[in-house]
């Protein structure tokens, strides 16, 4: 699995372009649809072309330019915007972590023990079915009345607990095929070792769960994001990309390129984190013998 | 050799994040800004939103040190889109909360025992604006018009006022789900749009109409005021938990935080381009002509006070209630079926409070107010 440069080279030129078309739809939808957008039977089924609908992408990024409010002292747009990604970045990691941790120690607890399994998978599922917004009010509630002898539960942890809980489900269903994938050839040959549940969990069923593993971990990255996202403005959490967009919002007809901002934040950070889990998979590269998609 | 280099990478990868772990800690974990006597209670008080200068009187307060000269440490939290003030209050997460009064009636048949012990806003800031070509000058000419709506309980003064003009809100017009800002209003989907006038009519006024060339003017729009048409509701109040209100010292607590609340709103009548920095100052990102000029709306929807500020007016508590009780929305139900218990409000405290304010000298009448002449800029820059 190893890319050749020139193979690399193209790729990213590849991203490139994929972005820059991006841009090029955007201005010539703009450019040439109709400023009432189109509408079939009643229902938009594209958006207007107006100003206010669709800024110029010149607009959203000179905005970033300007002092987030004409106060004195006020900061660059741009910079507010960055200092947001970073922490909403940083919650995300937090819940992404304990997401990883709690995805895994269950995938192990499963492959161990055939009865945990049937008790933990239903579960497992159903946790997801559950909508975050009834769950944000309720970690956010709860938390505020957990104490740690002098330390106060904080608003960003019940974000990062949301984040976890969304990140762990596919960490915990693709460890536990990735753990189970071993063919029954290779499992039995270490029973013929006789070689116990630990090494075998070590040499054979980890290195074997590799493949699975990771784009499990992508999708948690994924969730982790979304869910500190969404949790930040449910619970109402600022400092975070998810609070700017709400704070923001007012400015959409006034302003319309301030909007635009936490959008562009809560790509760096989905970029960030994607390249974060590209380079775990790169010092991971020599157990990826193709990858199996969760 | 490609081995150990793979591996730098993995410690370089989780390096990175521990970095951002630490960072996102450590920006969060911020002292609280009390002074560090241990004699001043604690006090959480709930928002029902962001930081805005519709709070503007509670964060003069706790930045001018009126909390705390009356011995309170307190908390001001901001609301997320799920946080229900009265929840938190009825939880025991915070000590009051700032709510509408509809919204709590609500809550309140539903078995939350919450008393209402300081109306701060005697004036509704709820709106319907039109663009003046769409002839919408009375309540009656809603009639066949696409009408916004927030719903969520912000729309039973409209609703109200709709059939008390006679208008079959099922048949009669046609009802637009209204977003958080007005787009949808500038762009001809919605004919009558809801507006507070410290908020989203500030916002129509900072966008830049496009016949023109200039900003929309107070000249291009018609606006419904229910304060006038009769069937406004009573707003932000200071919400309490009522068996909390049985304990003494509560009950004291409770006259100190109604009477540093009101000393800010005070404050903010007289300085209300100082208050508007204040609330900048609290992190709030509104535009600077935008945050005067809700500082300034706000004012008006206080004074000047007819009782004092705070008193809730029988009158004006019992119109609400019987909105609330009569008035059926789209979805065919009415805030409440029967009249609130005598305990969801109490004038006990705002008048204790406002009789050692007046001992004291401060204006909590504010018959001389005169509102300033806000200039919006463009995005309310």
């Amino acid at each position: 699995m190893r890319a050749r440069p020139g193979v690399r080279a193209r790729s990213a030129l590849l991203g490139v372009a994929g972005v820059a078309l991006l841009a090029l739809v955007w201005e010539l939808y703009k450019a040439v649809g109709p400023a009432t957008g189109v509408v079939v039977g009643g229902v938009t089924v594209l958006p207007r072309t107006s100003d206010l609908a669709m800024p110029h992408l010149v607009t959203m990024f000179a905005r970033l330019g300007d002092p987030v409010i004409s106060t004195p002292g006020s900061p660059m747009l741009w910079s507010a915007v960055v200092g947001a990604a970073g922490f909403t970045l940083g919650i995300a990691a937090v819940g992404w972590i304990v997401g990883v941790v709690v995805g895994f120690l269950l995938a192990l607890v499963m492959q161990r023990f055939r009865t945990a399994e049937s008790a933990l998978l239903p579960w497992i599922v159903l946790s997801q079915t559950v909508p975050l917004i009834a769950l944000a009010p309720l970690v956010a509630g709860i938390g505020s009345q957990v104490r740690f002898g002098e330390a106060r539960w904080q608003d960003w942890m019940s974000v990062a607990l949301i984040a976890s809980y969304l990140a762990f489900f596919p960490v915990s269903i693709g460890a536990l095929r990735g753990l189970e994938s071993p063919d029954a050839a290779h499992v039995e040959l270490m029973h013929t070792y006789s070689v116990g549940w630990w090494k075998t969990l070590i040499h054979l069923r980890l290195p074997a769960s590799i493949p699975y593993l990771l784009p499990a971990l992508r999708l948690a990255a994924a969730s982790a994001v979304v869910g500190t996202v969404v949790a930040e403005v449910s619970i109402g959490l600022s400092g975070g990309v998810g609070r700017m967009m709400v704070e923001y919002a007012s400015a959409s007809s006034g302003n319309p390129g301030k909007p635009w901002a936490p959008i562009f934040g809560a790509i760096i950070i989905g970029l960030v984190s994607a390249g974060f889990v590209a380079v775990l998979g790169l010092a991971l590269a020599r157990y990826r013998r193709g990858e199996v998609n969760a | 050799m490609k081995h150990s280099t793979r591996i730098m990478i993995g410690v370089g990868a989780m390096a990175a994040v521990t970095a951002l772990v630490l960072s996102g800690c450590s920006s969060t974990t911020s002292p609280s800004a009390s002074g560090g006597s241990t004699k001043l209670t604690p006090v959480t008080l709930q928002l029902q939103w962001v930081t805005q200068a519709q709070f503007a009187g509670y964060y003069a307060a706790l930045a001018q040190g009126y909390y705390k000269k009356e011995g309170l440490d307190v908390t001001i939290k901001q609301a997320g889109t799920d946080t229900v003030p009265i929840t938190s209050v009825a939880k025991g997460e915070a000590d009051y909360a700032i709510s509408w009064v509809p919204k709590v009636l609500g809550s309140i048949e539903q078995g939350v025992s919450v008393t209402d012990v300081a109306q701060i806003f005697e004036r509704s800031g709820t709106t319907q604006i039109s663009f003046k070509d769409k002839n919408i000058t009375s309540v009656a000419a809603l009639k066949g018009k696409k009408v916004g709506s927030w719903g969520f309980g912000n729309q039973w003064e409209l609703f109200a006022g709709m059939q008390k003009a006679g208008i079959n809100t099922d048949t009669g017009i046609n009802l637009v789900q209204q977003a958080f800002d007005m787009k949808g209003f500038l762009a001809g989907d919605i004919d009558a749009a809801q507006a507070m006038t410290y908020n989203e009519y500030a916002q129509v006024l900072e966008t830049v109409n496009p016949k023109t060339g200039k900003l929309f003017t107070a000249d291009d729009l018609n606006v419904i005021n229910w304060n006038k048409d009769g069937t406004a509701m009573l707003q932000d109040a200071i919400w309490a938990d009522t068996t909390k209100l049985k304990d003494a010292a509560f009950q004291k607590e409770t006259i100190a935080f109604i009477k540093a609340s009101i000393e800010g709103w005070v404050y903010t009548r007289d300085n209300p381009q100082k208050a508007a920095d204040i609330v900048t100052k609290a992190g709030s990102t509104l535009g600077t002509s935008h945050q005067l000029w809700m500082t300034n709306e706000v004012n008006k929807l206080l004074w000047p006070s007819t009782d004092g500020l705070g008193v809730i007016i029988p009158a004006a508590w019992q119109q609400t209630v019987k909105i609330a009780k009569a008035t059926k929305d789209n979805t065919g139900k009415t805030i409440i079926t029967a009249a609130p218990p005598s305990t969801a409000y109490s004038n006990t405290y705002v008048n204790a409070a406002l009789k050692q304010l007046k001992a004291e000298g401060v204006d909590v009448m504010g018959t001389s107010y005169t509102p300033l002449t806000v200039t919006l800029n463009e995005g309310g820059k």
